[in-house]
C-alpha cells in the first residue's frame, strides 16, 4: 500500500522566513546538473541536426524536471532527512521551508516542465520524462525507501533514465543504444550509493531506512558492490561496439574500469571508511569521464569504432 | 532573545528576495514561451512549403 500523505515531521525551528536561494536547494542542484550532464550526452548522441532553441528547451526541461522530483522527495522524506547528518541542512527539516510548500513547488514544476517538453519538443520526450520523475518521486521515494534493501537498485532507473529522455528529445525516438547508456548508470548507482552509504556510519539505522549495511551487514555490501562493478565495467565496454562509442570512450571506460574493479576489490578486502570513501569519489570521476568521452566524440566528430 | 524590529527586517528581505525572484521566473518562462512558439511556428511553416 502507498501512503497519500507525508510522514509525521515537526520542524524543529518554523520561524526562520525562507529566502528564495531556499527553493533552490529543494530542486537539488547538484543533483540535477549530473542528470542534465547526462541528458545532453544523449541528446547529442542521436547525431540529429538540432534547432539550438528547441534543444536548450528539451535540456531545460529535463533540469526542471529533475528539479521538481527532488522538491518532492524532499517534501516526503523531510523526517528521515532530520535525522541523518548529511541531510539535516536541508530546507525542510531545517525548518526553513513549510513541507506542502515543497510539495507544490513539486508538482507545479513537474506538470509545466512536462508539459513545455511535449507542447514544444515531442510527446515521446515528455512520455518518458514524466515517467522519470513519478518513478524518483513515487515509486523509489513514497515506496521502496522505506521498504526494502532493494531501493536503490530498482529506484536507481529515475536517475538513468535522463539520456534516454534527451535522445528521445533529439531524435523522437529511444533506440537501444540510448538504452544501453540508461543501463551503465543502472548497474553504476548500486555500487556508488553503496559506497556512500558505508561512509555514513549508523545515520540509516536510526532513520529506519533499510540501506543493504543496515539490513545485510558491511560485509555483504561490499560483496554486492564488486558483484555490481563486475557487471557495470564489461556493459560500460559495450558502446565501443554498437557504434556509439569511438577510441577515446573505448580507452575512457577500459582504464576507468580497470580502476573501478580495484577499488572495488581494495573495498572488499580492506573494510576501512577511507575505501568506501575512495570507490565513491571514483565512481563520480568515472561516470563523468565516460559520459564527457562519448560527448567529446559526438560534439567533435569523431567516428564511432566499426569493431 | 533579538529585536522583533529587526527579525521584522530580515523577513520582510527574505519575502522581498521571493517577490523578485518569482518575478524573474516567470518572466522567463513567458519570454521562453514566446520563443518556443516563433521556433516551432517557422519550423512548421517552412515544411508546409509556403
Amino acid at each position: 500500500m502507498l501512503k497519500t500523505s507525508a510522514p509525521e515531521f515537526d520542524p524543529a525551528a518554523a520561524a526562520v522566513p525562507a529566502r528564495w536561494q531556499d527553493y533552490v536547494q529543494l530542486l537539488k542542484p547538484r543533483v540535477m546538473s549530473l542528470v542534465v550532464f547526462t541528458a545532453v550526452t544523449g541528446l547529442f548522441c542521436a547525431n540529429v541536426p538540432l534547432n539550438p532553441v528547441l534543444a536548450a528547451t528539451a535540456v531545460l526541461c529535463i533540469a526542471v524536471g529533475a528539479g521538481a522530483a527532488g522538491a518532492l522527495n524532499m517534501w516526503f522524506d523531510a523526517d528521515i532527512d532530520a535525522v541523518m547528518r548529511r541531510t539535516r541542512g536541508r530546507p525542510v527539516p531545517a525548518g526553513r521551508v513549510q513541507a506542502a510548500d515543497a510539495a507544490a513547488l513539486g508538482i507545479g514544476l513537474s506538470l509545466a516542465s512536462v508539459g513545455l517538453m511535449g507542447l514544444a519538443v515531442n510527446l515521446l520526450a515528455a512520455g518518458l520524462l514524466a515517467f522519470t520523475i513519478f518513478f524518483y518521486a513515487v515509486v523509489y521515494t513514497m515506496w521502496l525507501k522505506r521498504k526494502t534493501p532493494q531501493n536503490i537498485v530498482i529506484g536507481g532507473l529515475a536517475g538513468a533514465l535522463p539520456p534516454a529522455v534527451g535522445w528521445a528529445a533529439a531524435s523522437g525516438t529511444a533506440p537501444l543504444n540510448a538504452w544501453l547508456l540508461v543501463a551503465i548508470i543502472f548497474f553504476w548507482t548500486p555500487p556508488h550509493f553503496w559506497a556512500l552509504s558505508l561512509t555514513m556510519g549508523d545515520d540509516y539505522e536510526r532513520a529506519g531506512v533499510p540501506m543493504l549495511p543496515v539490513t545485510a551487514g558491511e560485509a555483504a555490501t561490499r560483496r554486492q558492490i564488486l558483484i555490481y562493478s563486475l557487471i557495470l565495467v564489461p556493459l560500460a565496454i559495450v558502446p565501443a561496439f554498437t557504434g556509439l562509442g569511438g577510441p577515446v570512450y573505448l580507452a575512457v571506460a577500459a582504464l576507468g574500469g580497470v580502476g573501478f574493479l580495484a577499488l572495488a576489490t581494495r573495498l572488499l578486502t580492506r573494510a576501512e571508511r577511507a575505501e568506501a570513501k575512495r570507490l565513491f569519489g571514483f565512481s563520480i570521476l568515472y561516470l563523468f569521464l565516460l559520459f564527457a568521452a562519448l560527448l567529446g566524440e559526438h560534439l567533435f566528430g569523431v567516428r564511432a569504432l566499426n569493431l | 532573545m533579538s529585536d522583533p524590529k529587526d527579525e521584522d527586517a530580515a523577513a520582510r528581505k527574505a519575502r522581498n528576495g521571493r517577490n523578485i525572484a518569482l518575478f524573474v521566473g516567470l518572466l522567463a518562462f513567458v519570454i521562453l514561451i514566446f520563443i518556443v512558439t516563433i521556433a516551432r511556428l517557422s519550423g512548421n511553416a517552412a515544411s508546409t512549403g509556403f
